[in-house]
């Protein structure tokens, strides 16, 4: 492998796993202060790709004006999420909620499957971030300069909102402890609404960077990136927003490494995925960046 | 006592219409059923094939004088749900002919089963060749594989004047599997050497890292005899990549999502089908044209083509064995020859393999245009 090919390997990685880590933030998220594995959270990325079709080929609007709509979209459809599936589950059992979530995944799935139909449809993305650089003989797609510094930028801003405001504060004492933070006076619905629309607004990010990357969109375009944003989020230490960004950055690595050194297992790249997420959970349950599991019931 | 009796009477009273009607219904209407992606990954597929099906029975509604009721199962593009929907074709519908479905692996999951009922089927795309091997029931309207690989090979040779190639095939999709090595092993008894073969599955959509491997070999042509989504992100990956080398594919890339999704990227991509409207050389296939063209107002697909003549060979076979019995039917489907369908004249072989001629398209200005014609 001569170094120009392993330097564009390299690109290609860190292109592929700084989407997973922008979906990954999402999905921990919520999973680091409700304590739910949102299996919809894949799902919204679907919501917000179609809406931002819709908003530039149906509203006619520009796509600077279309994309963030379709992310707040996304968000609210996150909270009507939460008050329909999650909401009346909340002193249930935590497998409850878990399978409420299942259901709600298959219940988008197919409600945009017959409202849209099962053929895949184009993405309409713009000129500029379609363009292509060559350094040195690597070739750069411009997306993946901007995708991971939208992820950095989303996660700092994260970062600050759960750690440096008062609703942060509130959302770090909900994931301790639902009963005494709503004793403290603290409105947990308003708080938990809020970490929904944090969680499918960024979901609603992810949508979009990963249309424009892969500009297919259908109604199942969102099992995949799901699924690898929670084996990401797991490998991180789930309900670590940096440990997801970790997480999201090694699963590409070793993806695209995988196929890079071993052309002959490219089929294998999905199961090798999984590989991981067994290994972690039998070996490191916490992930890279977890902390200990504590109980909360 | 009196109610009693009452009730026994009125239930015998509606089993007795019931035994009566039932078979009156029977008798009214022959019931042809069908199997199709109408969902999933492959939809367009489906979709397309439902389209032509339902043209084929406005231009021929009846057989035997009765009229022929058409009924649809969605397989959702999944091998479990097309194998139930064969089981539902069969035991609750009671059809006579089974039109399906549009894959080889999709296929293959139905057919045991309609074999087993002595249902005759016939699918309108699947080529890959195990799907009739060995089955008396099971028939296509499309040619299949090894003539497709190996022409996809000479053409490549021959005509693209390429003398290296890099092979990227669906893992997970019998019918890319199969078509990749008829290719390999005709390109290179023709003298040309593969420089690669790699994997991707149905539902990837990052091929980057493979796109980069076949980058570093730079051969003449790449065979990726894969589906239309799949097609399309990898042209589009592959000249971000820079990759200048011409696409060569199958028949399942005629699909208009192909140019929705790929656009440019997918310019000058070659690839080998069933049917080219300038090409259509029948009566029928003009009419069918016409029809289509008035009613949906854009041009035939190959896959709308052959669902057509899924239905005129099952109707056919029918009407010349003057029977809807299975063992008639199929025995007449087997022995059918210089039948005038759509997408052009079909002998039925050995199998219940048409033999029939294929074309080359290839996509230019946003348009699937005819390149030529192969006979077998």
């Amino acid at each position: 492998m001569t170094l120009t090919i392993f330097s564009q390997q390299l690109i290609n990685a860190v292109s592929l796993g700084s989407l997973y880590a922008l979906v990954a933030i999402g999905y921990t998220m919520v999973y680091g202060i409700l304590r739910l594995i949102n299996f919809a959270h894949g799902d919204l990325l679907m919501v917000s790709s179609y809406a931002a079709i819709y908003g530039i080929t149906i509203f006619m609007l520009p796509w600077y004006v279309s994309f963030p709509l379709a992310m707040v979209f996304t968000g609210v459809v996150g909270i009507l999420l939460d008050r329909a599936a999650y909401k009346p589950l909340r002193d249930a059992p935590r497998i409850s909620l878990l399978i409420s979530a299942i259901g709600a995944s298959f219940l988008l799935e197919n409600l945009a499957l017959v409202i849209i139909g099962g053929i895949p449809k184009a993405f309409p993305r713009p000129d500029m971030f379609a363009r292509v650089i060559t350094v040195l003989g690597v070739r750069i797609q411009v997306l993946t300069l901007y995708i991971p510094t939208l992820t950095l930028i989303l996660l700092f801003g994260l970062l600050f909102i759960v750690y440096r405001t008062k609703t942060g504060k509130a959302m770090r004492a909900a994931s301790k402890d639902f009963e005494t933070t709503r004793l403290m006076g603290i409105n947990l619905d308003r708080i938990i609404a809020v970490t929904f629309l944090l969680g499918s607004t960024l979901a609603g990010a992810g949508g979009i960077m990963w249309a424009m990357k892969y500009p297919q969109v259908n109604p199942f375009m969102g099992v995949i990136p799901g699924l690898k944003a929670f084996i990401a989020a797991v490998l991180g230490g789930i309900g670590n927003i940096i440990g997801a960004v970790i997480g999201g950055f090694l699963l590409g690595l070793g993806e695209i490494l995988l196929v890079a050194l071993f052309p002959g297992m490219a089929q294998f790249r999905d199961a090798f995925s999984f590989v991981i997420l067994i290994l972690v959970l039998l070996f490191r349950p916490t992930g890279i960046m977890g902390e200990p599991i504590t109980d909360k019931t | 006592m009196q109610r009693k009796s009452l009730l026994a009477s009125a239930m015998t009273a509606a089993f007795l219409i019931a035994a009566f009607l039932s078979p009156v219904q029977a008798q009214d209407t022959v019931k042809i059923g069908a199997y199709l992606p109408m969902t999933g990954t492959v939809a367009s597929y489906g979709q397309m094939e439902w389209d032509g099906i339902q043209i084929a029975h406005e231009m021929k509604p009846e057989v035997l004088g009765k009229k022929i009721e058409l009924i649809l199962v969605d397989t959702k593009s999944d091998k479990i749900e097309a194998a139930n929907a064969v089981s539902r074709l069969v035991e609750k519908e009671k059809v006579v002919g089974i039109i399906g479905e549009a894959i080889s692996g999709n296929t293959m999951a139905g057919n045991p089963i309609s074999e087993a009922a002595k249902v005759p089927s016939v699918s309108p795309t699947a080529t890959n060749p195990l799907v009739t091997q060995g089955k008396h029931y099971a028939f296509r309207a499309c040619f299949i594989d090894p003539f497709q690989g190996e022409v996809a090979a000479r053409f490549a040779f021959n005509e693209l004047k390429a003398k290296t190639a890099a092979v990227i095939i669906d893992i997970a999709q019998d019918y890319c599997v199969g078509l990749g090595n008829f290719f390999v092993k005709e390109f290179v008894k023709l003298g040309g050497e593969i420089l690669s073969t790699t994997y991707i599955q149905t539902g990837d959509q990052d091929f980057s890292a493979q796109l980069s491997a076949v980058q570093s070999t730079n051969p003449d042509v790449i065979y990726a005899p894969n589906y239309y989504t799949e097609n399309a992100l990898m042209a589009k990956q592959a000249r971000d990549l820079g990759i200048k080398a011409p696409i060569l594919t199958g028949d399942g890339a005629q699909v208009d999502a192909l140019i929705d999704i790929g656009g440019e990227a997918v310019e000058n991509m070659y690839f080998t089908g069933h049917f080219h409207p300038e090409a259509a050389t029948t009566e029928r296939g003009k009419e069918f044209i016409a029809r289509f063209r008035k009613k949906y107002n854009k041009d035939v697909d190959a896959f709308v083509a052959l669902g057509a003549d899924a239905y005129f060979l099952l109707v056919e076979a029918i009407e010349k064995a003057g029977s809807t019995e299975g063992p008639k039917v199929r025995d007449a489907l087997a022995t059918i020859k210089d039948f005038q369908g759509v997408s052009g004249v079909i002998n039925m072989g050995e199998d219940g393999n048409p033999i029939k001629s294929m074309v080359i398209n290839k996509v230019e200005g946003g348009k699937f245009v005819y390149v030529t014609t192969v006979n077998p």
